[in-house]
């Protein structure tokens, strides 16, 4: 009896196995591809900037930007700068999870809780985080205070939004199964409500991570001093040293690069990937 | 002593259109050990009356009794197993799920796995404990579910039409497997089904039930001897008698649902 | 069960429609005065200068008299046409490339390489660039706000095309339809779903970013332009004005032009929730 099931099972991984090794043949097809595709857009962007189009102050080789990066990177500058950010960004963001992971479970499960901060929450998250940096600016000063309230203003209401979302959005069937194994609020709420909410727990995280990022990148360029990406950029425009610029623009990309698929990717394939509650799209 | 034992139960609601009754006076008693299948048509509030045991439901009126006691909510002396194989917890593997209930009880984690691993043997899939339920097929996660409800220990066992949604191969094997865990672990079982060759395969006892209000209808004790064939001539005609005490309708009943389809078509949607 | 539950979730039959309704908005109301009520405190309790926090009474002089005397419209006007010209570009642009990533395996593989690299630089991180290349105002804010808000649209248009079913392109072919038709009838249908997803997600970052853009890109008008400059004379309540109006226009977006286009469309084919 066991074995007829069985065999569906193997059946189907024997399967899943020939499926894979198509897709490893065009897997390799795709890198080619993918490689050729960026050989192009470097060449292209070099040909431009060797091109005369635009003066060459305006629009720096790529080795130009290289070097560049090598030596705010070797005299210490660059990772000064890539510090601050970190920092604000990242105090802003866990600010922001103490804030929006509770009040988003309280609100999903005391009704009085959502009547009261739903109205609240819908009103306040269409505002840009950046309308309110001049404002933070008069009352906070210039600095990290105000840098690292509008990152948390960007990054609560996702992070807030989706574990609201994600609470209501448990299994009933899973509060009764645990229910009825004599699980009590305590055990139900961590071992059943977290769990079970997790995925959009997540990718409210991974959003709000995403929009701290922006923001901590915009409310630098606006309200910053000496030290920051999003400073060091803007400052840069003004002297027309686009070689920074550009060398501080790969510098913000490969940071989200790396949170974004490296941290919140590997979270995710950890958890709710593995358990089958989210399938994780080709990218 | 009846094991488990309905007086007069009832259970009513509210809707819009006024009070309804889901349950009405069902009297029933249950022995140690005994398998008692709750058949009926849809609607006629068979499951009702399982949630209203399982703990899930209170009844308006009426007292349910387990082992003597009134039971009064949830309790570890039950272990339910639904229908939907999403019961399972996804973020737990195979073993993961069966050790819950222990878990719960306060097990240390030792002997917990120990008793997981043995109830998902019983059920003869000790070697899919480290699985996590999306990777195991419905038949699969749906024993994962029965040794899940189990392994606590409850002395009885409640299950609600759990093979509904197999395909039919699947299912008898699954019938099967049931009557053999039934058979060894000697549990109280109540299971709900609508499917009348179930029934008759796995009940010492098969109560009718009716619908509008959801009444007992009739009692019919299963007397044929174990294991059974399906195909047996008594196995046949223990299956008319039950198709025809479902098929036999009161006038009453008639009129509600041709009344109940009138609406239905009026307001263009129901809800299931 | 399902009946008894779905019974019991049912609203109270007793209360009226009107009473209902005026509890609702008692509700809605409620926290708005209570988070006034602290404001007021401590705007009137002079614990913070007056003109740094100004009461709400102050703050809707303000809002009037600004109205009034066409500033205010003014500003929002250029903001939403910046918006919508931005947005009209990304629209154009990415349910294009989405369409042809999706279709065609040859073009997604030579795009999303780029595409993946390009999207998570914030795209506030090329302001700069685009004041050098295009110079600073309106040019430069209207293409970031495009070149920005495109991404989402792109990268949804592309997983909506992916995620039409094959069972749906099978039986459209088999009943005789050509590529042209399963194109039109089927994948465009099938996929709007996501696209429109694209087109919200790709709104509302254009939304969040134009602000900051007319602050950084020193255009004449815009309520971004107006919020920052109002800062350089401590003008706290014409900020505050600012900030209800942007408000107001991102609820009105969200609740008014997407939630009415999903109803039209994908909600009533079943395809996702209402």
């Amino acid at each position: 009896m066991t074995a007829a099931i069985d065999n569906v099972g193997t059946g189907r991984a024997g399967a899943d196995r020939s499926a894979k090794d198509r897709a490893g043949t065009g897997r390799a097809l795709s890198l080619r591809r993918a490689a050729v595709a960026l050989a192009a857009a470097a060449i292209a962007y070099q040909a431009v900037a060797w091109g005369g189009l635009f003066p060459a102050v305006l629009f720096p080789g790529i080795p130009v930007i290289a070097t560049t990066l090598w030596g705010m990177i070797r005299d210490g500058t660059m990772e000064m700068h890539a510090a601050f950010t970190l920092y604000r960004v990242l105090v802003g963001f866990v600010l922001a999870i103490l804030v929006g992971l509770p009040l988003g479970v309280m609100m999903a499960r005391f009704r009085p809780v959502e009547n009261f901060f739903l109205p609240l929450v819908s009103a306040l998250m269409p505002i840009p985080s950046f309308s309110l940096v001049p404002l933070f600016m008069l009352w906070f000063g210039i600095g990290n205070l105000t840098t690292i309230l509008i990152v948390l203003y960007a990054a609560t209401f996702p992070i807030l939004f989706n574990t609201w979302s994600g609470v209501r959005a448990v299994n009933p069937l899973w509060l009764r199964a645990a229910g009825a194994m004599g699980a009590d609020e305590k055990a139900l709420f961590w071992k059943v409500i977290i769990p079970g909410a997790s995925p959009l727990i997540i990718t409210g995280l991974r959003q709000g991570f995403l929009r701290s990022w922006i923001a901590v990148i915009g409310a630098e360029m606006i309200a910053a001093s000496q030290w920051g990406l999003g400073w060091v950029i803007f400052d840069a425009e003004q002297f027309l040293n686009t070689n920074i610029m550009m060398a501080s623009v790969v510098v913000i990309g490969v940071i989200g690069f790396v949170f974004e698929r490296l941290v919140f990717g590997s979270i995710e394939r950890a958890t709710v990937s593995r358990w089958g509650m989210v399938r994780l799209e080709r990218r | 002593m009846p094991h488990i034992e309905l007086r007069e139960v009832s259970l009513e609601y509210d809707t819009p259109g006024g009070r309804v009754s889901a349950v009405e006076n069902v009297d029933l008693a249950v022995e140690q050990s005994e398998f008692l299948c709750l058949v009926g048509p849809s609607g006629c509030g068979k499951t009702t009356l399982l949630n209203l045991i399982a703990g899930f439901l209170t009844p308006s009126r009426g007292e349910i009794r387990i082992g003597g006691q009134a039971i009064s909510g949830l309790g570890f002396d039950r272990g339910v197993v639904f229908q939907d194989f999403a019961q399972l917890f996804p973020w737990r593997t195979a073993l993961g799920n069966v050790a819950f209930g222990l878990e719960m009880k306060g097990v240390g984690w030792r002997e917990r796995e120990e008793i997981a691993l043995r109830h998902l043997e019983l059920v003869g899939l000790a070697k899919f404990a480290r699985a996590y339920p999306h990777h195991l097929s419905g038949g699969m996660q749906q024993r994962v579910a029965i040794a899940r409800a189990l392994a606590y220990n409850p002395a009885v066992l409640l299950m609600d039409e759990p093979f509904a949604a197999l395909d039919a191969l699947t299912r008898d094997e699954m019938q099967r497997l049931v009557a053999e865990v039934w058979r060894e672990t000697g549990k109280t079982v109540i299971y709900v089904t609508h499917n009348v060759a179930e029934a008759v395969y796995l009940a010492d006892r098969v109560i009718v039930m009716t619908a509008h209000p959801g009444r007992v209808k009739r009692e019919m004790a299963i007397a044929i001897k174990r294991p059974r064939d399906p195909l047996s001539l008594e196995f046949v005609d223990y299956q008319k008698r039950l198709l025809y005490e479902l098929g036999q309708r009161t006038g009453q009943e008639e009129a509600e649902e041709t009344a109940e389809i009138r609406r239905i078509g009026t307001t263009g949607r129901t809800r299931g | 069960m399902t009946d008894a539950s779905l019974a019991l979730a049912a609203p109270h039959p007793r209360e009226g429609p009107l009473r209902r309704r005026l509890a609702i908005v008692a509700r809605t109301v409620f926290p708005f005065a209570v988070v006034g009520a602290i404001w007021e405190a401590i705007a009137h309790a002079g614990i913070f200068p007056i003109k740094l926090f100004p009461p709400l009474e102050t703050i809707a002089v303000t809002f009037v008299r600004l109205t009034l005397s066409g500033i205010l419209p003014h500003h929002t006007l250029d903001t939403l046409v910046r918006l919508s010209l931005g947005f009209a570009i990304a629209a154009v642009f990415g349910v294009g490339v989405g369409l042809a990533m999706g279709r065609s395996r040859r073009v997604e593989d030579y795009l999303l390489p780029l595409v993946s690299i390009l999207a998570p630089i914030p795209g506030l991180a090329y302001t700069p660039l685009f004041l050098l290349w295009f110079g600073p105002g309106n040019p430069s804010a209207v293409l970031l706000v495009g070149f920005v808000s495109s991404f989402a649209v792109i990268y949804n248009t592309w997983t909506g095309v992916k995620a039409v079913k094959e069972i749906w392109l099978r039986s459209a072919q088999a009943m005789g339809a050509n590529d042209r038709r399963v194109f039109r009838q089927v994948i465009l249908p099938g996929a709007l779903p996501y696209i429109l997803t694209g087109l919200r997600l790709g709104l509302a970052q254009a939304w969040r970013i134009l602000v900051a853009v007319e602050m950084l890109a020193s255009v004449p008008w815009g309520l971004g332009w107006m919020i920052f400059g109002a800062r350089q004379f401590l003008d706290t309540d014409v900020m505050l004005a600012g900030v209800v109006v942007i408000a107001a226009i991102g609820l009105a977006l969200e609740k008014l032009v997407f939630q009415r286009l999903e109803h039209l469309t994908v909600v009533r084919w079943g395809m996702i929730a209402g």
